[in-house]
């Protein structure tokens, strides 16, 4: 690896058009890169793989997989990767690790959670500290996945927390699947309460534990039927040995992602992230040239849809550039 | 004046039980050295295994690469356990075996290899370690999940209080709390909460009969620590004695007085002992050995002692003899043993004790409300790292002294390590092959059929709750089978295990050394592009992570990204790591003393990787003529326990990653 050299945004955009995957860790250093010179080839990357320039969606799936912490989420993960291996889908795991940032450093350890081969080239995992700024994903890791779903199979974006979390994943996700424990009644209640998205997936570990997880089973169903989102699917796992219902899941997220409208979906998710990166830039401040937040996601509605989200942002900033110079 | 009492015992004590922990290479050479000690007058044997054994893996495993021999004896089935036995009769020997995530499994050889000689296991003596909970904590050779580990515990304690009357089924050990940087309190208060765990997971096992109760209950031992502060040593041993009577009493309904009375071993500390002016260990030792000897009423039933040069690397046969004679001349020369308890109705001792006893009760209480030791690994695991991150910056800041460290630093070159071994034991690394090619011949000449057997009992009985599993161990030794295929059953059995770290929830450290070394990150990482990132790996079996996570911690509070995933990696999975986290810089750390395969095997893996570019340093127990190789082989920077300044060594590692990225940035390619 020539660390140092200057990393060619086109070049990899080619090589992961190509399916190449070993581009994938120069990808993530070139999109982490706030150097002005990487921020440009970022830009050449990130056209280089949109619907526009592809004459499609990427065809990767994008999985969000989010919980509260201690559910056993890394466990379900590993065996989640797994499965995937077994059949033969390539997997990227971008996992945002929520250590707070003080001093700025921070100390990354999800990856030792998944168990994997080494020498597995079709397994790509890459953790990221939450960073700085208030939305749980680190800057990159939207830019990230749609950069790599052109050339995995699977990419799953890991993430800690509930209540905010999966909104967040969800506005990159095709697919968001929430991970809750038996008793966890605060993941009941914020459901109920709304404070909680219905997720696409609803994932219940610790099976093992069948009284317990049997009665969980039945609450949740039943908040789900009372929340009209019956269609919710509920997927009772264990990840002890012998693991079960892992392979169940797996079907379960394949099929919701089958069902999807999927170029609604990213089209969203690409309009909602470009507004997201340009407050996260320009505050309020911004926001206020741009005629407010509906103004602003109104004329994001009038672009040309195959348009990547960080030339979606940069038509933001022109536009309000103009607004404010006018 | 005749009238008076005699301030005497009528009779003097009976010494301690004196032994030296001891092992290494293989068994035919670990017997010689067996024998030659207790020729020296040491009264019982403890054995050491090597890291492959201890966390059950065969010499040929991936794992073990480096490893074997190193640490201690390679044990891989019944054979080598009779040759390392072969001569010493086991009907009158006292052994205790360090040994934990695979107790069940050595006690099952010993056994066979005592029938061999004709000695039924109702006469046997001696401990297996058998303590899991600290392995999680402190000393890293786990192998099993918690839940699977407790049960193993409890089929020990419950065969051997059945079969071997007199022997010691576990050693709670506070030992490596005090190792992984646990104050007096936590080390008390954590090992009293371990101990609880294991009493309970029996209880449950054995049920609640309270005769049954009180011979488990009178079978538990404990091994502990003792540092410098040999006077408030002694007082938390002290401690510890009414807090086990107390717990024998009203927890378990313990009625016999002598079942519930403390007996422990001691190994003193090694955390204290530095490699700057090594021969000042001595002292050290010798001032240790006090805490745990001076006052009858809370003596030690067996002691080890270390050698003055266990941070240089492995001791030799002389350095454990010179340890030996400190414990013979305080038997035999000094008065120690004539007289009564020297500390009854001695106001300052009691006042320490109480002062440990409040202090440890409030801990144990807040273990007990997050549910008990096997749900309160994360939390103790993190105060140990806390503790420990204080205990460093105490040294650094010249608080904490460390006489020859970081005062009174001036000194003489050292005769004692100026001989061509360099004062310690290097072990031939011909072992490492001798030992692969010898479990294969022995797989080779083995009854097949009947291993497969043995296993596939084994494997049922592991996943039937309500069976014991020593009967089938012991029928599983007996068959042939090898260390690694018992570990791998279970572990299809039971599942693997990774413990927690402990650094994450580590408070940060701010002083304006720091702050400056987060204003020189800063400056770097915006040179880079993006925050200067740092693996830091443990290749091998070694588990002794405290290095590793203070410097984790140190850099994070330095203001890098820090990926650590804790111990027991292999070459390929770092190298792997470092490529797809995109890395700045590497840092290694080993102790075990098997640098010398391991780091070249991941600069090796790190190029098939195509991670050419990237620094590496290393930190470890690492001698003088090793580190000099090292560098030879491309590693940019090697640490020793001389150098402790972890500050000096962030600033080294940040100039290191300045000084291969010149003024370019990384955008990576």
């Amino acid at each position: 690896m020539t660390q140092r050299a200057r990393a060619s945004g086109g070049e990899l955009g080619a090589r992961l058009r190509e399916r190449d995957l070993s581009a994938a860790p120069a990808t993530l250093n070139l999109l982490e890169s706030r150097a002005p010179d990487a921020r440009e080839q970022a830009r050449v990357l990130l056209a280089e793989l949109a619907p526009s320039a592809l004459g499609q969606e990427a065809p990767g799936h994008i999985v969000g997989v989010t919980g509260p912490p201690g559910v056993g989420k890394s466990s379900l993960l590993s065996r989640l990767v797994a499965e995937w291996r077994r059949r033969d889908r390539s997997v990227a795991v971008l996992a945002v690790d929520p250590s707070s940032r003080r001093s700025g450093g921070s100390l990354l350890g999800d990856r030792a959670r998944i168990d994997a081969d080494p020498r597995d080239r079709r397994l790509f995992i890459r953790s990221t500290a939450a960073g700085d700024r208030l939305g749980g994903l680190a800057p990159a890791t939207r830019s990230a996945a749609a950069a790599l779903a052109v050339a995995f199979d699977v990419v799953v974006i890991e993430t800690v927390g509930v209540g905010q979390s999966e909104v967040e994943v969800a506005d990159v996700a095709d697919t968001v699947a929430v991970v809750v424990q038996p008793a966890s009644g605060d993941v009941l209640q914020f459901l109920k309460a709304g404070i909680m998205e219905v997720p696409d997936v609803l994932v219940l570990t610790k099976a093992d534990l069948e009284r317990a997880a049997r009665r969980a089973l039945a609450d949740l169903q039943a908040a789900l039927s009372t929340l009209g989102a019956a269609d919710t699917k509920l997927c009772p796992v264990s990840s002890v040995p012998p693991p079960s219902g892992i392979a169940e899941l797996a079907d379960a997220l394949e099929a919701h992602r089958s069902a999807l409208d999927l170029p609604a979906r990213r089209l969203h998710a690409r309009r909602r992230q470009a507004l997201d990166q340009f407050a996260a830039e320009h505050g309020e401040h911004g926001l206020r040239a741009l005629g407010g937040r509906l103004e602003a996601q109104r004329w994001l509605e009038h672009q040309d849809p195959a348009l990547d989200a960080a030339s979606l942002e940069r038509g933001l900033e022109a536009r309000a550039h103009e607004s404010e110079s006018s | 004046m005749s009238d008076m009492p005699s301030p005497r015992l009528p009779e003097p004590d009976r010494p301690w039980m004196m032994r030296t922990y001891a092992g290494h290479s293989d068994a035919r050479r670990s017997n010689e050295l067996y024998r030659g000690n207790l020729q020296k007058g040491q009264t019982g044997l403890s054995i050491a295994f090597d890291l492959p054994t201890q966390t059950g893996y065969d010499p040929d495993h991936e794992l073990a690469r480096g490893e074997v021999g190193k640490v201690g004896v390679s044990i891989a089935h019944g054979g080598d356990m009779a040759t390392l036995l072969d001569q010493i009769p086991l009907d009158q020997m006292n052994t205790s075996m360090t040994i934990n995530a695979t107790a069940a499994w050595l006690l099952a050889l010993y056994i066979v290899a005592a029938d061999a000689q004709g000695v039924a296991q109702d006469r046997l003596q001696g401990t297996t370690q058998n303590d899991i909970l600290k392995e999680y904590l402190s000393r890293g050779t786990y192998a099993f999940p918690p839940g699977p580990s407790m049960r193993l515990i409890a089929d020990t304690i419950a065969y051997t209080v059945q079969h071997i009357p007199k022997w010691n089924p576990i050693n709670i050990c506070s030992y490596h709390l005090q190792e992984a940087g646990a104050t007096p309190v936590q080390e008390i208060a954590f090992t009293m909460c371990n101990a609880i765990a294991v009493l309970d997971a029996v209880r449950q096992r054995v049920g609640r009969d309270p005769e049954l109760m009180g011979n488990v209950f009178g079978r538990i031992s404990f091994f502990v620590n003792a540092g410098v502060r040999f006077v408030e040593e002694h007082a938390k041993l002290r401690a510890m004695a009414v807090l086990w009577d107390e717990l024998g009493r009203e927890r378990y309904g313990v009625e016999d007085e002598k079942h519930r009375r403390m007996r422990y071993g001691v190994q003193v500390n090694s955390l204290g002992l530095t490699e700057a002016q090594p021969e000042n260990n001595v002292y050290r030792i010798a001032l240790e050995a006090l805490a745990v000897t001076l006052g009858r009423g809370a003596r030690a039933r067996a002691i080890q002692l270390p050698a003055w040069n266990e941070a240089l690397g492995l001791p030799r046969p002389w350095d454990q003899q010179w340890s030996l004679r400190l414990q013979q001349i305080l038997a035999y020369e000094t008065d120690l043993l004539e007289y009564p308890d020297i500390f009854e109705g001695s106001k300052v001792m009691d006042g320490l004790v109480d002062e440990l006893l409040e202090g440890a009760r409030e801990e144990i209480h807040h273990v007990a409300e997050l549910g008990g030791a096997v749900e309160a690994v994360d939390y103790m695991k993190a105060a140990l790292v806390e503790s420990h991150r204080q205990r460093w910056q105490r040294i650094e800041s010249g608080e904490h002294i460390v006489v020859g460290m970081n005062r009174f630093t001036s000194t003489e070159s050292s005769p004692l390590t100026a001989g061509a071994d360099g004062g310690i034991l290097v072990v031939d690394p011909e072992v490492e092959a001798e030992q692969r090619a010898a479990v294969e011949r022995w797989r080779a000449q083995r009854d097949r059929a009947a291993v497969e057997a043995a296993l596939q009992d084994l494997a049922d009985a592991a996943r039937d709750d309500s069976a014991n599993i020593m009967p089938v161990t012991i029928a599983a030794a007996r068959a042939g089978v090898t260390t690694g295929e018992w570990a791998q059953t279970l572990r299809e059995a039971f599942g693997e295990y990774r413990a927690p770290t402990g650094v994450t929830d580590a408070a940060a450290v701010s002083s304006e050394e720091v702050s400056e070394l987060r204003g020189e990150v800063e400056r770097l990482s915006e040179m880079l592009g993006r925050r200067l990132k740092f693996l830091v790996g443990k290749p091998g079996l070694d588990g002794h992570s405290n290095g590793a996570e203070q410097i984790a911690v140190r850099a994070r509070d330095a203001g890098m990204d820090v990926v650590y995933e804790g111990i027991r990696l292999t070459p390929t999975q770092i190298a792997n790591s470092a490529a797809q986290e995109g890395v700045h810089v590497i840092g290694l750390s080993i102790l075990s003393g098997s640098h010398r395969e391991l780091i070249p095997s991941v600069i090796e893996s790190l190029r098939e990787a195509g991670v050419e570019d990237v620094p590496v340093v290393v930190g470890g127990i690492i001698p003088d003529a090793d580190a000099e190789a090292l560098r030879k082989a491309g590693i940019a920077a090697v640490y020793t326990p001389k150098d402790w300044n972890l500050n000096g060594m962030m600033r080294d590692i940040i100039e290191l990653v300045a000084e291969r990225h010149g003024s370019s940035t990384d955008n990576g390619a």
